[in-house]
């Protein structure tokens, strides 16, 4: 655990467009969705009952989206600090389908600035890969700088 | 069926949410955020909030019951074993801390049926109990097929 309270990111001075935040990776398994769906009331059954994922079409139990979406938020607060975020939005296009194991499925997070506003704000896009395939589309948050 | 179209512009009666500290380290835990700010107060004081912070995604939860709402509407007449999320926007104009007494009013913006698909712009409203802007949810909704089985009932298929 991080003894840090502060964000990664020192000054608005040292930011640039280009910049690469500290990338994320986690292993998602049976457990955290079902830590997820208590934590965050979502009960759909495709997040933990495989035999109702399959008959929906899927081809297994899949993570929360917003659980992925969470992790990039993360991402995003741990280099500018927590409160940090003004917007952020994403579409969800790719499910992350986590198998009945323990390593379950792994999520790679990775945020470049795209953008850094006079008014101290920058603009952070963000990639979520899983299986070689980016599970989020257009997925950028507005964070004022510290 | 496909969605009934007059529900554009529905604004849904306010719904009130308390922010609550466990509540905030329970999620911040479920998605393995261990910054302190969001589980100490004496953390979140000393960065000069009144109490734990929630990350950016929290205020899905406050907009739950509000979205249930609308999903569960008989009228609407979506059918939610075939929801899918399509995207998710937060806009938060202060972030939300524990003890934070919330009113959320969910609006319907937009519906539409593209490609047999039924889409269903949702907007949630999130405001202290004075008035005061705490965050903006968008969100669409796409059922699947939806509209493409109600195109084909009119066809007589």
């Amino acid at each position: 655990m991080s003894e840090l309270t502060g964000p990664s990111v020192d000054t608005a001075q040292r930011v640039n467009v280009g910049d690469e935040l500290p990338p994320l990776r986690v292993q998602l398994t049976r457990a955290d969705l079902v830590r997820y769906a208590g934590a965050s009331l979502d009960f759909n059954p495709i997040h933990w009952n495989e035999r109702f994922a399959r008959e929906v079409g899927l081809p297994n139990v899949i993570a929360h989206g917003m659980l992925t979406m969470a992790l990039g938020g993360r991402l995003v607060t741990d280099w500018a600090g927590p409160g940090s975020v003004l917007e952020y939005g994403v579409r969800f296009t790719r499910p992350v389908v986590v198998p009945d194991d323990e390593q379950g499925a792994l999520v790679e997070l990775t945020g470049k600035v795209t953008a850094v506003g006079e008014d101290g704000t920058a603009r952070v896009t963000i990639t979520a890969r899983f299986d070689g395939q980016t599970v989020l589309g257009k997925a950028v948050a507005t964070v004022r700088l510290p | 069926m496909a969605l009934d179209q007059s529900f554009i512009g529905r604004e849904y009666p306010p719904l009130t949410y308390t922010v609550g500290r466990e509540k905030i380290r329970e999620f911040a835990e479920a998605i393995g955020d261990t910054n302190p700010v969001h589980h100490d107060p004496a953390a979140a004081r000393a960065a000069g909030y009144h109490d734990v912070v929630a990350p950016p995604t929290f205020a899905a939860i406050v907009n739950l019951r509000a979205m249930n709402v609308i999903t569960g509407d008989p009228e609407l007449g979506l059918d939610f074993s075939r929801v899918v999320h399509g995207d998710q926007t937060f806009v938060h104009h202060r972030p939300i801390q524990a003890g934070d007494e919330l009113v959320t009013v969910a609006h319907v913006d937009n519906i539409m049926a593209r490609a047999g698909n039924d889409f269903l712009s949702v907007r949630a409203e999130i405001t202290t109990a004075d008035g005061e802007p705490v965050s903006t949810l968008r969100a669409t909704l796409v059922a699947r097929g939806t509209a493409a089985a109600a195109a084909e009932q009119e066809a007589g298929a």
